[in-house]
This record gives C-alpha cells, sequence and structure tokens, in this order.
C-alpha cells in the first residue's frame, strides 16, 4: 500500500514502458546483429556479375544467376500450385462446410500439417512426385513439394481472414436475395483479401529459404545453365548456401555472405510487397 | 383486410435453446407491425423467419409454416433467395458495404442478381434513392464511399438498398438503435410514408416509437407472442398484465 502511494500512477507507467520497451530491443538485437554480419561480410561480393553470371570453377567464381533464377522458378511454381487450392478450400471450410466428424478430422489434419518439419515433407515429395508419379527430381515435384507444405498455412491463415469478416456482411448478402457464393466473392472475399495475401506471401517468402523439402526433389549439386523445362532439375539458393558453406573449402567468405544476402533481401522483398499490399487494401477495404 | 403474412404454430431453435414458442400471427398488408418486447425475447429470431434469415445460422432449426400470400415459404419446393427477393430486411446497425460508392451500394442488390444495365442500373438508383429521402443529400456525390456518410444517412442508405431489389415486405430490426433523435425522425417520416406500398416489420425496444409509427404491435415475452393488437388498443387498454407491466416500464 505504501509502496503505491509512493509512486505516482504516471512514474509507474513509465517504469512498465521502459521495461517493454528493453525487451522488444533486447529481441530485436540478434536479429539486428545477423543482418548486419550478413550485411558487412557480403556486400562486397555483390555485383552485376555476382546475380547474373553463371558459377565457375566450382562455384569458387563467376554468379549465383542460376540459383536466383531456380528459386525463383520454385516460388512461382508452389504459389501458383497451392494458392488457388489453398483459398478455395478455405471458403469451403469456413463458408460451407457444416460442423461434422468430417470437418473436424480436416480441420484436425490441417493443424497438425503445419507443424509437421520440413523435411518430412521433402521426403513426402520425393516419394511422391519424384519417384511414384515419375516426375524426377525437377521443377515441378520441387514446387509441389513447397505448394504442399504451403497450403496448411495458406488455408489457415485464409480462413483465419474469412473469419475477421464480421457476419452481418454475410447475412445482408443474403438478405438482398444473392446467393451463397455471390455473397462470399461480393460481399464477404474483398474484406478478407488483404489478410489472405499477406498471410500466402509470408508462407511463400517462407518457402523460399526453405532447403529441406527441395534437397530430394529438385536442387542440383552444380548446374552452370539454366533450367531448359520444368522438368529440369534447378540450382536453388538456400540450397546452393549450404553447399557453398559446408561442402567446398577455399571460396572466399564474401561469396558466401553474399549468397546469404541476396537470399535475405529476397526474402524480406516478398515480405515488403505483403505489408504494401496490406496496408493500400487497408485504406480501401475498412469498415 | 388483406392479410399477407400468415404464422402458424412456429417454432425456433437454436441447438436446444427454445427460442420462439408455437407463434401464431397475422400480418396485414401494407401495415406497419411493430414487434416489441425485452432484450432476448426473440424479435429478430421471428423475423429473420420471415426472409428465411434464420436458416442460415448452423445450429439454427425451425419448424411450423409461414405463409406469404397464402404460400407456405418453408415448402420443400420453394427457393429461400426468391423469398429473400420478396422480403427485404434493414438491420440495426447501418451497415452499407464499406468497399463500395453510395451509388453501388444502392445497386449492389441488383448487381448481385443479375442487373447489369447502366440505365436501368441509375433509374432504379434514383428511385430508390428517393423513397428513402437521401437523394437530395447524395446526388452530387453518387461516387462517394457509402461510410462516409453520417449514422443516420447510412441506415436510409441501407434502405434504399433494400428497396432497390423491390420487395414487398420489407423488415426492420430496431433500424434506429444507433441513431440520434433527427435521425430516428427522418426514418420514422420514412417509414410512414414506405407503408403506402410495402407491408413493415418493426422490431423496436422504444415504445414510443412502436406507438407513432405502427398500426398493430405485437408483445413478445420468453419466446412466447402474449399480446397482439391494434396499436392504440394495446398502448390504452392492454389486455394482459405482463404487457401492460412492460409498457409501463416496470421491467424490461
Ligand atoms: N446465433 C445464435 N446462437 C445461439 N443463440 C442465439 C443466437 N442468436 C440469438 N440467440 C438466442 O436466442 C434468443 C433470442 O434472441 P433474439 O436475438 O431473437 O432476441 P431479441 O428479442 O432480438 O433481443 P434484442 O432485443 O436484444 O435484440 C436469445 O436468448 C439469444 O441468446
Ligand atoms: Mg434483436
Amino acid at each position: 500500500m505504501r509502496w503505491n502511494n509512493l509512486i505516482s500512477v504516471a512514474a509507474k507507467e513509465k517504469i512498465a514502458f521502459g521495461a517493454l520497451f528493453f525487451i522488444t530491443l533486447f529481441i530485436l538485437a540478434p536479429v539486428v546483429v545477423v543482418l548486419w554480419i550478413i550485411f558487412k561480410n557480403g556486400i562486397s561480393a555483390i555485383n552485376w556479375e555476382f546475380l547474373t553470371a553463371m558459377p565457375k570453377e566450382g562455384m569458387r567464381a563467376g554468379g549465383i544467376f542460376p540459383a536466383i533464377v531456380g528459386t525463383l522458378y520454385l516460388v512461382v511454381g508452389a504459389t501458383v500450385c497451392s494458392l488457388p487450392l489453398g483459398i478455395l478450400a478455405a471458403i469451403y471450410l469456413s463458408e460451407y462446410a457444416k460442423e461434422n466428424a468430417l470437418t473436424r478430422l480436416i480441420n484436425l489434419a490441417i493443424v497438425n500439417l503445419s507443424g509437421v518439419p520440413s523435411v518430412v515433407y521433402g521426403l513426402f515429395g520425393f516419394s511422391l512426385f519424384v519417384v511414384f508419379l515419375k516426375f524426377g527430381a525437377s521443377i515441378v515435384a520441387g514446387s509441389l513439394t513447397l505448394a504442399i507444405m504451403n497450403l496448411p498455412v495458406i488455408i489457415t491463415s485464409t480462413r483465419e481472414s474469412l473469419k475477421a469478416v464480421p457476419d452481418y456482411f454475410r447475412e445482408v448478402g443474403l438478405s438482398l436475395g444473392a446467393s451463397r457464393w455471390q455473397t462470399v466473392r461480393h460481399a464477404v472475399l474483398p474484406f478478407a483479401l488483404p489478410g489472405i495475401l499477406t498471410g500466402t506471401i509470408l508462407s511463400i517468402a517462407r518457402a523460399a529459404g526453405e532447403t529441406a523439402p527441395i534437397l530430394f526433389t529438385v536442387a542440383a549439386f552444380y548446374i552452370p545453365h539454366l533450367p531448359h523445362s520444368v522438368f529440369d532439375q534447378a540450382m536453388a539458393l538456400p540450397y546452393h548456401l549450404y553447399i557453398i558453406a559446408t561442402q567446398i573449402p577455399n571460396i572466399p567468405n564474401s561469396y558466401r555472405y553474399g549468397t546469404a544476402l541476396v537470399l535475405i533481401l529476397m526474402v524480406l522483398l516478398m515480405n515488403l510487397v505483403a505489408i504494401i499490399i496490406r496496408s493500400k487494401f487497408r485504406r480501401k477495404y475498412k469498415w | 383486410m388483406n392479410e399477407q403474412v400468415n404464422v402458424i404454430d412456429l417454432n425456433a431453435y437454436f441447438g436446444h435453446i427454445h427460442v420462439l414458442k408455437g407463434i401464431n400471427i397475422a400480418i396485414e398488408q401494407k401495415q406497419v407491425t411493430a414487434i416489441i418486447g425485452p432484450s432476448g425475447c426473440g424479435k429478430s429470431t421471428f423475423i429473420r423467419c420471415i426472409n428465411r434469415l434464420h436458416e442460415v445460422v448452423p445450429s439454427a432449426r425451425l419448424s411450423g409454416e409461414v405463409f406469404l400470400d397464402g404460400k407456405n415459404i418453408y415448402a420443400p419446393d420453394v427457393d429461400p433467395i426468391e423469398i429473400r427477393h420478396r422480403v427485404g430486411m434493414v438491420f440495426q446497425r447501418p451497415n452499407p458495404f464499406p468497399v463500395l460508392s453510395i451509388y453501388d451500394n444502392v445497386a449492389a442488390g441488383l448487381k448481385l442478381n443479375g442487373v447489369r444495365k447502366r440505365g436501368q442500373l441509375d433509374g432504379i438508383v434514383e428511385e430508390s434513392l428517393k423513397m428513402a429521402a437521401l437523394w437530395d443529400e447524395v446526388k452530387d456525390k453518387l461516387g462517394a464511399s457509402g461510410v462516409s456518410l453520417s449514422g443516420g444517412q447510412q441506415q436510409r442508405l441501407c434502405i434504399a438498398r433494400a428497396l432497390a431489389v423491390k420487395p414487398e415486405i420489407i423488415l426492420f430490426d430496431e433500424p434506429c438503435s444507433a441513431l440520434d433523435p433527427i435521425s430516428t425522425g427522418k426514418i420514422e417520416e420514412l417509414i410512414f410514408r414506405l407503408k403506402q406500398d410495402y407491408t413493415i416489420i418493426i422490431v423496436t425496444h422504444n415504445m414510443q416509437q412502436a406507438a407513432r409509427v405502427s398500426d398493430r404491435a405485437a408483445f413478445f415475452l420468453l419466446g412466447e407472442l402474449i399480446e397482439f393488437d391494434r396499436t392504440e388498443m394495446m398502448f390504452e387498454a392492454p389486455a394482459d398484465k405482463r404487457t401492460e407491466d412492460y409498457i409501463t416500464g416496470r421491467f424490461g
């Protein structure tokens, strides 16, 4: 009691804010340090050749162009496969499906799938796409594996965004004599879109940096040319980074850090796009 | 008088909760019927049974019959979408679609139903806004966002949106509870005018409002219809003690 009276409310608030501020710093600091180390050591490697040339001399010189392109292919492929499927599945589950044993089972499966380690997806993709469907190690197999890994995340974030749209939006649509689908399409989806896109882009950005799922399904150790078709193997940044960091001696350190920097920048760029999309839509679609 | 809506032994449930218990009521054409009663007694549920909106709640069930111009709207061959075209609804909170312009809000119901011709839309939008007494206030800014309007204007926009679909009956669920007295007055005037062309059912917590706008009033209590009569009769000489207690503010 005495103690309470000794310090004013304002002072207590200041102390609390101060503490929270330092905790935040504490959490942020390691991230900043890691980024700084990568930036400091990698920036010297980055130049036009590094970004646009083929690797040379057993990857000890030249550029990382095929790995950048490979990662882009994988990201685009995974997005094309998982986005429509994930969004439609989420719409079905949250707007149409009745609450019963089957939907509860599906929900449970989705929750569990998003917790499965990525290496398991890698093995699954390997046995399904590479071996069983005979795609071989290829961009298709890798993209599909990443797509499957992304599905639970996309479904979950889409469902969350749909749930955030107030029920009365649906009821207004229905009360005007619209069908269920028209209502979802015009009165619900537009408002859920920013959330859906943000969740999706974030999950894809994560996929871009994963090594395990592509390890057995697509990633090539060293191909000094671009893939000719989607059934070719390709290099990819995360795997390339793993190789040059652990498997090949006598590589200039700046090459390793430079590769990491490029990967991080690509992921950051995607996150940035997500943030821009969200703030743009937020302004337009607020309620 | 012409009975347009005839409710026979209507029971409604949410899961195991029995919300409406054996409601029988006949609602007359081109009259204003007020639904009054304490919170939670099932007023909203009742009117949502008339446009088949009750059934969209996953746990909801219902039994009984609701006749609209002599046809049971719960007969198996009836399309709920058609019923909702004929029975429009205005909700408690003014709820224009936030992304859409004023024009598109009014046109929303028509567009959702496939009307696309600009000329036809223009005509109906103007006519609906005029009927909702909003045209003069918004005719120069039809492209502005629906949510840029004041609360009262938004509610009239929602009325225009419901009118544009050309219903025969309009359900109002506490349309003024979020509005100031002046906006409330405008909506009441509007309801008074709309009854020339439409059958109106309005849920209200405001006894003065029920007395001002309605021809008949129905008093609900704990899911039962206690009393249904001409509004003056109900307010001057309620037949049931519970009605009297509620109207005079002794509970609720
Ligand atoms: N979606 C729902 N799920 C479960 N129960 C519900 C649901 N909606 C309403 N109820 C219950 O049904 C009963 C009647 O609700 P209703 O909304 O019809 O009351 P009301 O008379 O309109 O009340 P108010 O004046 O507060 O709007 C209440 O006991 C409420 O708790
Ligand atoms: Mg209600």
